[in-house]
């Protein structure tokens, strides 16, 4: 029994280091973005090539933005790597948003690997032109 | 583990490769016996090639390209990849504002050479999610093949 006992704990511990491999990847890329701000938001785009729009996760946690996506090439399984420039298997990048910005409508669309995030300001926080009455 | 283009083997070296690149520029010194078509890296796109028994496999991730106008063209064992990927980035105004500009636009261009054993009439190149894929089959005398043995009574 207590064979068992230490098989099945080798066992554990091997499916253990077997997991930690796996999380020992390389670190995710950092996707390149353009941003640029104009009256009424913020627009973002992003270099996602092989995101696809399922895989794809934006997250707003607090004032964090989150872009992250894993790399989906559908490489046949008897391919066998010679040269590689792209090392890692995700995309990852966060951003901390200010509070003039409306994070409940964010607008996103994904289209060849490019992601078009929109972020609006909130409507007090547009520029206002304030008229100056004569006295 | 191997077999994925995406964990090629090095990857423990692959943080080293930036402060590689900066030294090479600090020194001066590029690889001796480096390529004579080698590339810096961070050229645009970024390639990786992978072989099968039957194929070279080349993943070009080139994102944002009309797939109309890439074009691919294999000579004299050379496969290039040329294109043009308009810029959409806001241009910086009275009333917009720019931080940051990473993304390349414009005319790009590269060149892989390939394999001996490939075969330039046979390359299938599909673009899906702004990944270039390009198959190239190998000729059909390079891959492997199981030979019969025949009873010789």
């Amino acid at each position: 029994m207590s064979n068992a006992q230490a098989l099945t704990k080798r066992d554990s511990a091997r499916g253990e280091a077997a997991r930690r491999d796996q999380e020992i990847e390389a670190p995710a890329l950092i996707p390149l973005v353009d941003i640029s701000e104009d009256d009424s938001g913020i627009t973002l785009i992003a270099d996602l090539p092989g995101a696809s729009r399922e895989t794809l996760s934006l997250d707003v946690h607090g004032d964090t933005l989150t872009i992250e996506a894993p790399i989906a090439l559908e490489e046949s399984d008897e391919l066998k790597a010679v040269y590689a420039e792209v090392r890692s298997g995700r995309y990852r990048r966060s951003f901390t948003l200010s509070r003039e910005l409306d994070s409940s409508h964010i607008d996103a669309t994904l289209k060849d690997g490019v992601l078009t995030l929109r972020l609006p300001k909130l409507e007090q926080a547009k520029p206002r032109r304030i008229e100056v009455r004569p006295a | 583990m191997v077999s994925s283009l995406l964990r090629f083997p090095g990857d423990v070296f692959a943080d080293f490769d930036e402060l590689h690149r900066q030294l090479d520029r600090v020194l001066g010194t590029r690889n001796a016996s480096s390529s004579i078509r080698a590339v810096q890296r961070g050229s645009f796109p970024a390639v990786n090639i992978g072989v099968t028994p039957e194929a070279v496999e080349i993943f070009a991730f080139a994102p944002g390209i009309d797939p109309s106008k890439l074009d691919v063209t294999v000579d004299k064992g050379l496969l290039t990849i040329s294109g043009e990927r308009s810029g959409y980035a806001a241009e910086a105004g009275a009333k917009v504002n720019v931080y940051a500009s990473e993304r390349s636009d414009g005319a790009f261009r590269r060149v892989v050479s390939l394999p001996e054993d490939a075969n330039p009439d046979r390359v299938n190149a599909t673009y899906r999610n702004g990944i270039l894929r390009i198959q190239v089959q190998k000729r059909e005398a390079s891959r492997p093949r199981r030979i019969e043995v025949k009873d010789a009574r």
